[in-house]
């Protein structure tokens, strides 16, 4: 039940290319490598810190886009990882808490002929610019937004944040937090976010792979990127990071694949008749067949939804991984342009003629 | 029948109606009727914030006045001449604004127990004699109109609805209006259906035929073109030029106009209007909120087009932080404040001018931004086309402050020459700017260039303006202090004090870019000045002109640009011995030229949410070169119609 044209660029994610998301920004010929990208600032993220190995994979992705270093822009917001463009040798914005949604969606639809990349945490993103997000993803606008999620707040040292899981000891809650977390997934996905995806900071194979796609799809991208805050949030990944763990505590997308995870592939994603929702089950109770085939281009968001639901909410024993989503939809920047070039396209003459035109039309009279 | 014709000089009048009755459109009607007649005027809708309020009550009733006239006119008018009242409360709710003598034309049609009883008349106006001091023409319109229109198979309720275009016809026959245009208009209007087009032509026409024919009205009146300088006029709302300014903004510098926006009285006119400009590459973003709409904005201003966003009071609190981040990153940018009532929500239809200090303080940390005002609504175009040469000149966000009352109100505009706007450079970035010297490990040196972001103009101190797609020209900017130069991030304490000061510095430069102010004192000899911002211009030089038509000197300066002030403000001000202030909040100009030239300014404030009248300020001017002279000051003789002292209010 595809709805996308095959193409050969698939990857490892199983996810062919649609419509490029970059197919306007100009390349180059030149050979680029991870240095070209690196800008001359010191980087300054604590020892440790997950945002280092983003940031590697980021710098040693970029080259393989192939773009012009010129047309890239990264906008970020305020949080730790929103200093993320300082260190690249790109155009960049490091703007204000929570709006970089917004800022460069006004930056993608004005110019067709950049790359567009936000950088955003889970406060930043999820609490004080929730708004921005999920209008960016319901417009679609094409942009790339990588959001660094640590379930802490770190740069306001230690705070618990929208994604934190209820009852956590912080600064500001010493009793245990009261707030039931956001699962960012299933927030994109209901926002109806054309490209969602999840992948883990330590896992360079798997978020380089889940970056590619996210820019190659022409649209809002969300990747969720699970990070480590070594400060304030030690280990709340460990689960999906350990050995002995990860098995079982991984659910691994992979478009047109069955769902299956655990030592062996033991167990698998079923339909749950129950609830309308989908569970685990073991392979061996419940036969090959019924496990379900991972669709991503599944225009109906529904199933996507259910499996994001087998997020953990509490301490991260269990998370699907990989491209929840991805579908084909008009973006709002071309779109725009396109109204625009219309208009242009139906009128002649000189603009400063046509300004004239315009301010003297209406009734007019002419007094001598 | 040959009917008696009467020359007037000038009249207002208001239409008074309830919000569904189309009164908006009966004066708008009437006064472009009026502007392609020639007569000069000004107008002041008036309307609830509620889009239909309760019928028949007072909160619901919305009003147009227009005054026209054979000479050029400043303001819509104190007091109405005429008063066109379809119901019972727009009776009830416009009488006190009426002089003695004043003409009512009344539909009784409404005048019902019920509508009076809603209206809070305990018995009927029309029938007891508590309207004896105005001249009263009852008629039923609406009765009129239903029979007028009968032939077209309408609803009863649509038909009376072309009851305004009856009210309009008949006003047009009394003024001797042309009556072309609104033909031609309403076949636009509704020419998609028959019926209610043409129910509502015939009605406006049976409303002319009854003023000719009918013995309850025996004069009409004549009230010759105005004379004014040659050129090509139109009549003209603050809002629909101000848009224009915009679209001529990204006409004269090149740059695509980005509007990124949210609905919001009064200021969503711009946005509707805009929308329709996309042939001039204007994009318009209707975004999700105030804050994102000010981000995409800036966003777009980065890639290098001409950011614009457009609010009113409250959406200015919302985008404070982003205008911080436009002063800190330098980018070109407009905020547009159509002010309205405030604080909070406020009066949202109404006019005011109490964002001035919001505009000019508004933001944390030390950021200056310019602020320009436009003192009419046609003004309201250069305004902008200013507010855009200054924002893409000195990289900075810019503050154009205009008013409900400019916005919606509309005045004869002669539509100026493409050729004479000024033409605004954006000056892009195109190559590095700067020398380093670098050593290698083995001692030799090269140099080598580097783009530097925040290297100043010598003498507008604007940093470069380079665009994403520059190569070569990478840099990152952002809200965190910057370095001067180079423009990496800086904590170094002597670094910030420069940029604060430099950042200060650049705003103050704009003043080298502004021409002289005008000083209206025609004598020389005036001690009195009266120093004004914004829409206030019209009532300060109609209160102007009529102490001087009483004997009097008194000198008249308006402020457009108010940050940085023009340079020689402060050596004008030091002229005279009183300078008064009037604006339509508690003082705030008065505030900052007592701060900055320790002038002792009187203020003449009023904040009713409606533009301040002539003959009150007329009576605080006279107040003040009596203070001055040491002697009475009688304005009596200046405007008899309108006493000057009737609304004088205590000088603050």
């Amino acid at each position: 039940m595809t709805t996308t044209q095959p193409s050969d660029h698939t990857t490892e994610l199983g996810i062919p290319a649609l419509r490029s998301g970059v197919e306007l920004v100009p390349t180059t010929d030149e050979p680029q490598t991870g240095k070209d990208f690196t800008s001359d600032q010191e980087v300054r993220w604590c020892p440790g810190c997950g945002d280092y190995a983003v940031l590697k994979a980021v710098q040693g992705f970029l080259p393989d886009l192939g773009l012009r270093r010129e047309n890239i822009v990264f906008v970020s917001g305020i949080g730790c990882s929103s200093r993320f463009p300082y260190y690249l040798d790109t155009f960049g914005m490091h703007s204000i808490h929570g709006r970089a949604p917004a800022i460069a969606t006004g930056l993608a639809t004005a110019r067709e002929d950049l790359s567009v990349w936000v950088v955003t945490g889970d406060g930043d993103a999820l609490s004080i610019g929730g708004n921005h997000l999920i209008h960016a993803l319901r417009r679609n606008v094409n942009m790339t937004i990588l959001l660094f999620n640590n379930r802490i707040y770190g740069l306001t040292k230690g705070q618990y944040s929208p994604t934190s899981e209820a009852g956590k000891i912080t600064k500001s809650t010493p009793m245990g937090s009261l707030d039931h977390p956001f699962n960012p997934v299933s927030l994109a996905l209901g926002a109806e976010g054309t490209f969602v995806a999840r992948t883990v900071d330590s896992d360079r194979k798997h978020l380089t792979s889940v970056l590619a796609a996210a820019a190659a799809h022409r649209g809002t991208s969300l990747v969720e990127i699970y990070q480590n805050c070594p400060i304030f949030n030690d280990g709340a990944f460990d689960a999906i990071k350990s050995g002995d763990t990860k098995a079982d505590a991984i659910i691994p997308l992979v478009h047109g694949e069955p769902i299956r995870f655990g030592a062996d592939g033991a167990k698998g994603l079923i339909r749950d008749t129950e609830t309308g929702g989908v569970k685990v089950a073991l392979v061996a109770d419940v036969g090959e067949d019924a496990i379900l085939v991972h669709d991503a281009h599944n225009p109906d968001p529904t199933m996507a939804f259910a499996i994001s639901r087998l997020t953990a909410n509490d301490y991260l024993h269990q998370a699907p991984i990989g491209i929840f989503r991805q579908v084909d939809r008009p973006t709002y920047d071309d779109q725009a342009r396109g109204q625009v070039a219309t208009a242009k396209s139906a009128v002649s003459g000189e603009p400063t003629e046509r300004l004239a035109a315009l301010i003297g039309g209406g009734d007019t009279w002419t007094a001598v | 029948m040959s009917k008696q014709v009467k020359q007037l000089d000038r009249v207002i009048i208001r239409f008074a109606g309830d919000s569904g009755d189309g009164m908006q459109l009966t004066g708008d009607r009437f006064t472009q009727e009026s502007a392609s007649f020639g007569n000069d005027l000004a107008t002041l809708p008036n309307f609830p914030a509620e889009i239909r309020a309760p019928q028949g009550t007072i909160p619901g009733v919305s009003s147009f006045q227009v005054h026209f006239a054979d000479h050029d006119i400043l303001t819509p008018g104190d007091a109405p001449d005429v008063l066109v009242s379809m119901n019972p409360a727009a009776l009830k709710a416009n009488l006190s604004d009426l002089p003695k003598g004043a003409t009512i034309i009344v539909d009784t049609h409404d005048f019902t127990a019920r509508n009076l009883a809603k209206a809070g008349y305990a018995a009927n106006p029309l029938e007891d004699d508590s309207l004896a001091e105005f001249a009263v023409h009852p008629v039923d319109l609406t009765g009129m109109t239903v029979e007028a229109v009968k032939e077209f198979g309408l609803s009863r309720k649509d038909a009376a609805r072309a009851k305004n275009m009856f009210a309009l016809g008949l006003l047009s026959w009394m003024y001797g209006r042309p009556t072309e245009s609104t033909i031609a208009f309403l076949e636009r209007r509704f020419a998609k259906v028959e019926a209610i087009r043409d129910a509502n032509i015939t009605a406006f026409k049976a409303g002319w035929n009854f003023g000719e024919t009918t013995e309850a009205f025996a004069v009409s009146y004549e009230i010759k073109p105005a004379p004014v300088s040659a050129g090509t006029y139109r009549n003209i709302t603050g809002n629909l030029a101000l848009a224009y300014g915009l679209v001529a903004a990204g006409v004269q510098s090149g740059l695509p106009l980005f509007l990124g926006t949210y609905p919001i009285t009064p200021a969503s006119d711009i946005l509707h209007e805009l929308s329709k400009h996309k042939a001039f590459g204007v994009t318009t973003f209707q975004a999700e909120d105030e804050i994102a709409g000010i981000g995409a904005a800036l966003g777009a201003s980065f890639g290098g087009a001409l950011g614009v966003t457009s609010t009113s009071g409250p959406g200015v609190a919302l985008k404070s932080e982003t205008i911080g981040l436009a002063v800190m990153t330098e980018l070109p940018l407009l905020i547009v404040n159509v002010q309205r009532g405030g604080p909070s929500t406020g009066l949202p239809t109404k006019t005011e001018q109490a964002d001035l200090l919001q505009a000019m303080f508004g933001r944390n940390g030390e950021a200056p931004v310019p602020i320009v005002a436009p003192q009419s609504p046609g003004d309201c175009f250069d305004a902008a086309v200013e507010a855009a040469r200054i924002a893409v000149t000195y990289r900075t966000p810019v503050m154009l402050l205009s008013d409900g009352y400019l916005a919606n109100g509309s005045e004869p505009w002669r539509i100026p020459e493409v050729a004479d706007l000024p033409v605004i450079d954006p000056a892009f970035a195109t190559a590095r700017n700067h020398t380093v010297e670098q050593t290698a490990k083995d001692g030799t040196v090269t140099e080598v260039e580097e783009f530097w972001p925040y290297l100043r103009d010598e003498e507008t101190l604007a940093r470069p303006w380079a665009v994403p797609g520059t190569a070569g020209l990478e840099h990152r900017i952002g809200g965190l202090e910057k370095a001067d130069g180079h423009g990496n991030i800086s904590y170094d304490p002597a670094n910030h004090d420069l940029m604060v000061r430099t950042r200060q510095a650049k705003v103050d430069r704009i003043a080298d870019s502004l021409p002289p102010l005008e000083v209206d004192d025609p004598s020389g000899r005036a001690k009195v000045l009266v120093l004004g911002w914004g829409s206030t211009y019209g009532p300060i030089g109609a209160g102007v002109r009529r102490v001087r038509k009483a004997g009097y000197d008194v000198a008249q300066v308006h402020l457009r640009h108010l940050n940085p002030f023009p340079k020689d403000l402060g050596e004008i001000l030091s002229r005279y011995e009183k300078v008064l202030v009037p604006e339509m909040n508690l003082g705030q100009l008065s505030m900052l030229v007592r701060a900055k030239y320790l002038v002792d300014a009187v203020g003449y404030n009023d904040v009713r949410g409606l533009p301040l009248k002539a003959a009150d300020l007329a009576a605080a001017i006279g107040e003040l070169v009596a203070q001055v002279e040491g002697a009475p000051v009688d304005l009596s003789g200046s405007e008899p119609d309108s006493p000057a002292d009737k609304h004088a209010k205590a000088i603050r």
